[in-house]
């Protein structure tokens, strides 16, 4: 015979603590993103072709540069999260880790990558 | 034993059984396209990764970038984008406890198919 009701054996547990970090994770770069990627068509994408001196001039510029930067880093962090539901849905054992492992590194990998290279090219 | 049937029972109809509804469509739409941009997005690391690194660098970057392949992946990444933009409102907008219903569910559906390719043309021509 359980004393307590169904409710107090609850209370505590679940999302209750950090289990709703993922979701406004994703709600907050989902919104930031919602802002840059409009910026991002304009001052970014149309600059693939253009001649290398071009390129180098425009993202000397601090705005297109900072664009660039926070594009490239919240939009990974964004993929980081979506891509691990993504994962977990699908596939199950000790692959599922793995591959969440994988990933996580290779966003922060090619975030690292991005940015720095931003960072060179307004400096 | 409780369950004297067990393994079998009747299962619930799968995936294939059912005409998948615009709401279900647009919905795994939103997984596809969120995922298949990582793609473009290491492209462009790669592009500013070479640029930044020299002049020989970024011409094979920016070679591959405007090759026909390129070209095909960055097309399909601006619908993707666009799409995935106006499905990510519509999670806002279910976020913040509307919408829910059968009718705007599916209004709502056809808004975000209708305004990626929309959205993807007018940046097409504008930008």
């Amino acid at each position: 015979m359980r004393y307590l009701t169904d409710r107090k054996r609850a209370t505590g547990w679940g999302s209750s603590k950090t289990g709703t970090d993922h979701a406004w994770s994703m709600k907050v770069s989902s919104v930031a993103l919602l802002i840059l990627i409009p910026l991002f068509l304009i001052t970014v994408a149309p600059y693939t072709g253009q001649p290398y001196e071009v390129v180098i001039d425009h993202f000397s510029r601090p705005f297109p540069a900072v664009i660039a930067a926070l594009t490239i880093g919240v939009g990974f962090m964004h993929f980081k999260d979506g891509v691990r539901v993504l994962i977990e849905d699908y596939v199950h054992g000790p692959a599922e880790q793995w591959l969440i492992i994988a990933m996580t590194c290779l966003c922060y990998a090619a975030a690292a990558f991005g940015i720095i290279a931003v960072v060179r090219l307004a400096i | 034993m409780a369950d004297v049937n067990r393994g079998d029972r009747p299962l619930s109809p799968h995936l294939s059984v059912y005409r998948l509804p615009i709401t279900a469509v647009t919905s795994i739409l939103t997984r596809i396209t969120g995922n298949a941009m990582l793609v473009a997005a290491l492209m462009f690391v790669w592009w500013f990764l070479a640029a930044s690194t020299s002049p020989e660098a970024y011409a094979t970057a920016d070679w591959f970038m405007t090759s026909f392949i390129g070209d095909l992946i960055m097309f399909f990444s601006l619908l993707g984008l666009w799409y995935h933009l106006l499905a990510g409102v519509r999670h806002l907008i279910w976020d913040s406890g509307h919408g829910f219903d059968l009718e705007t569910a599916t209004k709502l559906s056809w808004a975000v198919i209708i305004g990626a390719v929309v959205l993807t043309l007018l940046t097409l021509i504008i930008v």
